[in-house]
């Protein structure tokens, strides 16, 4: 096999991706009563997918990525009530404004330590959840904001209570938005971020544009958030003050770290398993379950990602430090 | 606007001695620990739990809150912290997150998710004026105490960082690690004890502040972006900077919710940030240090 080949290999699609693929889009028919959850689930990964980009492949931590995703939420909901209740348009709107957040912040990740960079983007995610707070005569502030009510889909599936549309709609998304990020990350585009991830000076010394491929990833990963954010208002009808919440960006990262970083699948495996033990632990107790996530967390990093999801390796004595 | 000034003093002291225990541990271990605040945390219920329950008075509480709070810090350090200072930043962040999130829930499970309130003594409630008009002074008596109290600890930190052999050993530790222990100082016990009397500092500052900071279970997440604002401005590299930092914080702060109400945290975030543009490394760093 010639090494061209070789290198294509790792980016072409699996056999086994496309029936996977058929079967999440064909869930909400399947699984009717749990379209909701569904719904949630593929707007959960498409926002822990944007994570990925930045923290898996450029390796840019981030704890105010929550930003992006309530910017894209909070511009589709006022899109809908202010001009018009499109779903697409909204859509494109909340995508459009997240970006330029995005394009705007990147100047604010560009130097510094890990320490300065989860200042900076903690900072903004706090900056943005004061503004929304402040601005109650267009955000309705702590009330969240209420009456945005959605027109039909391609002006033909209206938005139902049970949530297939919804579910659907999202499921869609994430798909296309997969796809893209597939191409993005396997082009030579792609391998200039590893490049920057694994060794940034070296990355420059081989003439590698360092600080714009920072600041065009982080633009590209707000949209991709931005548009999980949409979706999310979209679906639910509803904005609130919760989608700028500090948990919300500790929350895509533990999802992106239970499913793998670095690994487009990761985002996702990880949304499923984390929204279904959600969904499990606080039906049991349901005031404490951040108790259970926090300890989750505790665990995992103690006992490191690789090991855990391999019992068998427990009993073995332990390479330290391994892959993290 | 001399009273904001000492309000804002007084706020910037309790920060300052809340966060040290952090910039310390930061710049000696490298080590991002997000549940800092959790301690404070543990030292503001332990004195609150110790007044309500048991009647001990105010004065006693406070170096209860520290040893405690320093002996937990301890004993995390050896069991669970040690294992993480090589792991990749991305790590320590989660495991800290997680710490957190179980501290927050245990609180509210075992105390209750109300807001605790702090019986003062009786010759810590007056208040002072001196002045009149715009230059007017009032000092509440618990805050003029609060400053006191910071700033004895503060020379007293100076003072044992600079002159005594801890203090050098401490220093050289931060600056080359390897380079420390190959001279024969012990980094791992230098590491133990400063990080458990930085979780003490942190507890008696959760008890200082308890009145003034308000006690919740939700206090380590709220606070936390202050704690790491004062590291992050002030650097790691001495004690002086994050003192800068803090008090600046704590003015602006004050001085901010005071005049432009609406605005909320508004002003401090987008001054971190600015600064932080500005100067990645925080204000107050050293030529020539990491």
């Amino acid at each position: 096999m010639d090494t061209q080949n070789l290198l294509q290999r790792k980016g072409r699609w699996k056999l086994w991706e496309i029936p996977l693929w058929i079967a999440a889009l064909a869930s909400p028919l399947l699984l009717a009563s749990h379209a909701l959850i569904i719904n949630e689930i593929a707007i959960v990964a498409l926002f822990a997918l944007s994570l990925d980009l930045i923290l898996g492949f450029t390796g840019v931590v981030s704890l105010g990525h929550a930003a992006f995703f309530g910017m894209g939420a909070y511009s589709a909901a006022l899109f809908a009530k202010l001009v018009m209740p499109d779903p697409l348009v909204g859509f494109a709107v909340g995508v459009a404004t997240a970006t330029v957040l995005g394009a705007l912040c990147s100047a604010t990740i560009l130097r510094g330590t890990d320490l300065t960079r989860l200042m900076v983007t903690m900072g903004v995610g706090l900056i943005l959840m004061e503004l929304a707070n402040k601005l109650d005569w267009l955000t309705g502030g702590a009330d969240g904001l209420q009456g945005v009510i959605m027109g039909p889909l391609l002006g033909r599936f209206e938005f139902d209570l049970y949530g297939r549309t919804a579910a659907w709609y999202s499921m869609t998304v994430l798909l296309l938005v997969f796809v893209l990020a597939r191409r993005f990350v396997n082009s030579p585009f792609g391998a200039t971020l590893r490049a920057i991830r694994d060794n940034r000076l070296r990355a420059m010394a081989i003439g590698i544009p360092v600080t714009s491929r920072l600041a065009l990833v982080y633009t590209v990963a707000a949209a991709v958030a931005g548009a999980a954010g949409a979706l999310m208002a979209q679906t639910t009808g509803f904005a609130s003050l919760d989608l700028f919440e500090f948990h919300r960006s500790a929350d895509v990262m533990l999802i992106l770290v239970i499913g793998g970083v670095g690994w487009l699948y990761g985002g996702i495996t990880g949304a499923i398993v984390f929204k279904l033990m959600q969904d499990a632990i606080s039906s049991i107790t349901p005031q404490y379950w951040t108790f259970w996530i926090g300890l989750f967390l505790v665990i995992l990093v103690l006992v490191g990602r690789e090991r855990l999801i391999r019992p068998w390796s427990w009993l073995k004595p332990g390479k330290n430090g391994g892959k993290s | 606007m001399l009273t904001i000034l000492f309000d804002g003093i007084a706020y910037g002291m309790l920060l300052f001695i809340l966060a040290v225990g952090l910039a310390v541990t930061m710049g000696l271990m490298n080590f991002i620990n997000l549940a800092h605040g959790a301690f404070a945390m543990v030292g503001g219920y332990v004195t609150v739990l110790l007044m309500q329950k048991l009647g001990v008075p105010f004065l006693l509480c406070l170096p209860v809150a520290f040893f405690g709070t320093a002996l937990l810090g301890a004993l995390l350090e050896r069991t669970l912290y040690r294992p993480l200072y090589h792991k990749p930043h991305l790590d320590q962040v989660l495991f800290s997150i997680g710490l957190t999130f179980m501290a927050v829930a245990s609180v509210d499970y075992f105390v209750g998710s109300s807001q605790q309130i702090v019986q003062l003594p009786e010759w810590l409630k007056g208040r002072t004026e001196i002045g009149e008009g715009a230059l007017m002074l009032g000092m509440g008596h618990f805050r003029l105490f609060i400053i006191l109290v910071c700033a004895a600890l503060t020379v007293a930190l100076q003072y044992v960082l600079t002159k005594s052999r801890f203090g050098s050993q401490l220093r050289a530790s931060v600056d080359d690690q390897r380079v420390a222990a190959g001279m024969g100082i012990n980094v791992n016990i230098i590491f133990l004890g400063t990080f458990a009397v930085g979780s003490g500092l942190a507890g008696l500052g959760g008890a200082l502040g308890a009145e003034v900071l308000g006690l919740e279970p939700s206090f380590p997440l709220k606070y936390m972006t202050y704690f790491l604002i004062v590291v992050a401005v002030g650097g790691t590299s001495s004690i002086t900077g994050p003192l800068l930092a803090a008090l600046l914080l704590g003015i602006a702060d004050v001085a901010g919710k005071y005049y432009i109400p609406k605005l909320g945290g508004f002003i401090v975030y987008s001054l971190m940030i600015m600064i932080l543009i500005w100067r990645p490394q925080g204000l107050f760093v050293r030529k020539g240090g990491k």
